[in-house]
């Protein structure tokens, strides 16, 4: 099954940061999102890791039934353009934890869209991005979080950080949030910072040379988005060291 | 070991040190008082190579090799060991992972063969336990939650890991209680007081130095050293003041 839909264009919020000549070179191909149902009460793990080429784009929809709990680990490093780009459907007593990274260098353009719809009362999530961008890279995380007005008592939170190595490279960080209900706890932080030189001086000083010393501050950076997430993220964290090794 | 001559170093664009000379000998302990703002820490992070702090004239060679010529973690690997008055945090990565890699950093910088983990936590425990500091303190990031008296404590910690042959503490004395002082102290004699190694204690007060007796005092101010003295040149400071020193000499 393929997307019958027109091409999105800049102006669709969630498509602004995206380089849509790459969306263009695919967009008849891009399959309908992969439906993941977690049934009542059970958990679920995922990975999704965007593999390497021209432009690579992956769609999920993920529907948390009642008591439900999803750990999903993405990221992308691989392609010149990539998109992971997530619909949750949240309900009772359900629990939504990702964590995402994006590694980007030379002309990349990576991006992580979430839309986390807490539909029902009584319901959690958390989200945690970290992104390494360096020369003229474009990394982007848009995280919409909806609210409905019956869905009390949702705690929903989103930790995003973006680390920029290069005077060209560019983090974007959107968090929309439509809250209709009342009494929820919605936090949200978005950072955008640089190596820290003191560190790194501090570091020097006790022998470590330049590119040790940065690799010890990014891993400790990108291991953080996965901290929280249950699942067995090894694998994933290993392909973006390997990915930050590439930016030393 | 450490031979400064007609240093001058710059911060910005405000020059700090005009023509500082100093010369320390292995096996000696060298204090440097003065007041706030006199230029000390400038020294220190001058000495370290620190970005920012710009040496426009005057050498300083160490152990016979031009210091200034070296990056910062080649002067670590030389034998060098910076003190920081304020610690500085690094969130995430543990003290015991930051410390195994600077020193296999340096051994291999020297030609050395790196330490085993086995080997490196035999180490780290013995320095810990040196210092009264928990292990535990040691799993965790780098200063990240420390109190001023445990960063201190853990500089120490490090420079025992690190077994340097030239410290350059800067006020490693402040933010200490009179307890985590004596600790503090005896870890700098056990460390460093010996005959192939040689301590830079940068301090404004007395009290380390009744712990860590040096064995020349200097005066720093307006970027030279003014005066220099024995210890008993400590105790005139604290009665007297700088200022009247400072003025005198
Ligand atoms: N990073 C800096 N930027 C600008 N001025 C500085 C900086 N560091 C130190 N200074 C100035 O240099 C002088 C010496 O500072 P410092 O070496 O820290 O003195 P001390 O350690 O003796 O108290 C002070 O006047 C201080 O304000
Ligand atoms: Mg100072």
């Amino acid at each position: 099954m393929t997307l019958a839909q027109p091409l999105p264009t800049q102006k669709d919020e969630a498509w602004r940061y995206a380089d849509l000549k790459a969306v263009e070179t695919i967009w008849q191909a891009v399959d309908a999102p992969e439906p993941i149902i977690v049934d009542a009460g059970q958990s679920a793990q995922q990975l999704l890791v965007l593999e390497s080429g021209d432009a690579r784009m992956r769609q999920l929809h993920v529907v948390l039934e009642e008591g439900a709990r999803m750990d999903l680990a993405c990221l992308a490093f691989a392609p010149a353009y990539g998109r992971i780009e997530i619909d949750i459907d949240v309900a009772s007593g359900a629990h939504f934890e990702m964590g995402g990274a994006i590694v980007g260098s030379g002309e990349q353009t990576l991006e992580i869209v979430t839309r986390v719809n807490h539909h029902a009362p009584d319901a959690t999530s958390h989200q945690t991005v970290r992104s390494v961008l360096a020369e003229k890279a474009t990394g982007s995380f848009l995280g919409k979080i909806t609210i409905a007005r019956d869905a009390q008592r949702i705690d929903a939170e989103q930790s995003v950080k973006s680390m920029l190595l290069d005077r060209g490279a560019t983090a974007n960080a959107k968090p929309e949030l439509e809250i209709y209900a009342d009494d929820v706890k919605c936090a949200h932080g978005a950072t955008v910072g640089e190596l820290d030189k003191q560190a790194l001086f501090y570091m020097a000083s006790r022998g470590l040379d330049p590119q040790a010393a940065k690799r010890l501050m990014l891993h400790a950076f990108v291991a953080e988005a996965f901290v929280d997430v249950a699942a067995d993220t090894d694998g994933v964290e290993e392909q973006a060291l390997a990915a930050l090794e590439a930016l030393l | 070991m450490l031979k400064i001559e007609n240093l001058h170093a710059t911060v910005g664009d405000t020059e700090i040190l005009k023509g500082l000379s100093l010369e320390i000998q292995a096996g000696e302990i060298h204090a440097i008082m003065g007041p706030n703002g006199a230029g000390k820490s400038t020294l220190a992070y001058a000495l370290g190579g620190r970005p920012g702090y710009e040496v426009t004239a005057g050498s300083v060679s160490f152990n016979g090799t031009d210091l200034l010529d070296m990056d910062p973690h080649e002067r670590a690997a030389a034998g060098m060991f910076l003190g920081f008055q304020y610690p500085v945090e690094i969130p995430g990565v543990s003290n015991l992972q930051f410390l195994r890699e600077s020193l296999n950093s340096q051994r291999g910088e020297r030609g050395e063969e790196a330490l085993s983990g086995g080997e490196f936590i035999k180490l780290a425990k013995e320095k810990a336990a040196l210092l009264k500091m928990d292990m535990d303190m040691l799993k965790r990031a780098v200063n990240v939650g420390f109190s001023g008296g445990e960063k201190k404590r853990n500089e120490m910690v490090q420079m025992g890991i690190l077994d340097p042959t030239l410290a350059i503490l800067d006020e490693t004395d402040s933010g200490l209680d009179i307890d985590a002082l004596r600790t503090v102290g005896s870890g700098i004699n056990a460390i460093m007081r010996q005959p192939d190694k040689a301590v830079l204690l940068i301090t404004h007060y007395q009290r380390l130095l009744d712990e860590v007796q040096p064995d020349y005092v200097h005066v720093l101010a307006g970027g030279r050293i003014v005066k220099t003295g024995g210890p008993e040149l400590a105790q005139q400071l604290e009665n007297e003041g700088y200022e009247a020193i400072a003025e005198a000499a």
